[in-house]
């Protein structure tokens, strides 16, 4: 469990900055679904839909098995919430620091500007 | 408003951005507008370290903050969390101090990685890139700091950021079938 959650972290990342990938694990929280029923969903190609199963696929976040001629689609067992909330969530918080930095840096700089004016 | 929510989105998310870049590497990265002598001043004087390290919406309240930084020098950190009975200190010593351009130190409190921080302060065009990465002695020590989420994260704090990516999924199917019907 540990070991993979940190090997994956980049996969989920790169899985998510996609907006139809999203589109995608949105409608899986509802219910499974064949690749052929997300690319009409989803106004595409089977094969750009396949191709996007296949990125969520690799970074764990989706399922899929092959039941006859469909292959139906399910997310993955709770990678979503485990990695990508850890590395949103520490995101936040440096995000957050750094919207503080920039108030400290900004009156620094105003100190700096009034400095040299007196300088001249 | 479909549009306005996720511009929103993208703009929040270019500004910080945190990788794994190996087992052992974490490296957070974020642009500030001011040149490296500057942000560099705000990483070193307590007075004005304790001012932006810790950010209001963690809820922790700063006791002490001591920071002699020069190589072997040491630093001390300690924070009150309302939900926590005893003061949390954090600690470690400088390994590098190269002003404007580079920050090296350790982190040495009880139950630390032990990781070992470096940040870079790179100028482009008048603004500063800023780099801090985390080297861990393992994987397992860096897996384990993941997995024990190091800094108090919480059920609730999780359930809010659930609500928050299910949230910007769920637009993006509204806009996905706005543009394509």
């Amino acid at each position: 469990m540990v070991q993979y959650m940190g090997a994956r972290l980049d996969d989920s990342f790169a899985a998510l900055s996609d907006a139809t990938r999203r589109g995608v694990l949105a409608q899986l929280g509802c219910a499974d679904a064949s690749i052929t029923d997300l690319a009409d969903k989803f106004r595409m190609t089977l094969t750009g839909m396949k191709k996007h199963v296949g990125v969520l696929e690799r970074a764990g976040l989706v399922t899929t098995e092959k039941v006859g001629r469909v292959r139906t689609c399910k997310l993955g067992p709770r990678r979503l919430e485990e990695e990508v909330m850890w590395i949103e969530r520490y995101r936040q918080l440096w995000d957050a620091r750094f919207d503080e930095l920039d108030q400290v840096v900004e009156e620094l700089k105003r100190k700096e500007r009034v400095n040299e004016r007196r300088k001249k | 408003m479909n549009e306005g929510r996720s511009s929103q989105a993208s703009h929040v998310k270019n500004r910080t951005s945190v990788e794994r870049r190996s087992d052992r590497e974490l490296v957070v990265t974020r642009t500030i507008n001011a040149s490296p002598h500057i942000v560099f001043e705000a990483w070193i004087k307590a007075e004005l370290f304790q001012r932006w390290w810790v950010p209001k919406s963690l809820g922790l309240e700063l006791l002490s903050c001591e920071l002699d930084v020069r190589v072997g020098g040491a630093y001390r950190l300690v924070f009150r969390h309302p939900a926590a009975p005893e003061p949390m200190a954090f600690h470690g010593r400088y390994l590098e101090v190269t002003p404007p351009s580079r920050l090296v130190w350790t982190n040495e409190e009880a139950g630390s990685a032990g990781q070992v921080t470096t940040v870079t302060f790179e100028e482009r065009a008048g603004q500063t890139q800023l780099v801090m990465h985390d080297l861990y002695p393992s994987k397992e020590a860096l897996d384990e700091a993941i997995s024990s989420g190091s800094t108090n994260w919480n059920d609730e704090t999780f359930n809010q950021l659930d609500e928050l990516l299910v949230g910007l999924g769920a637009n993006d199917v509204d806009s996905v079938a706005a543009r394509s019907s």
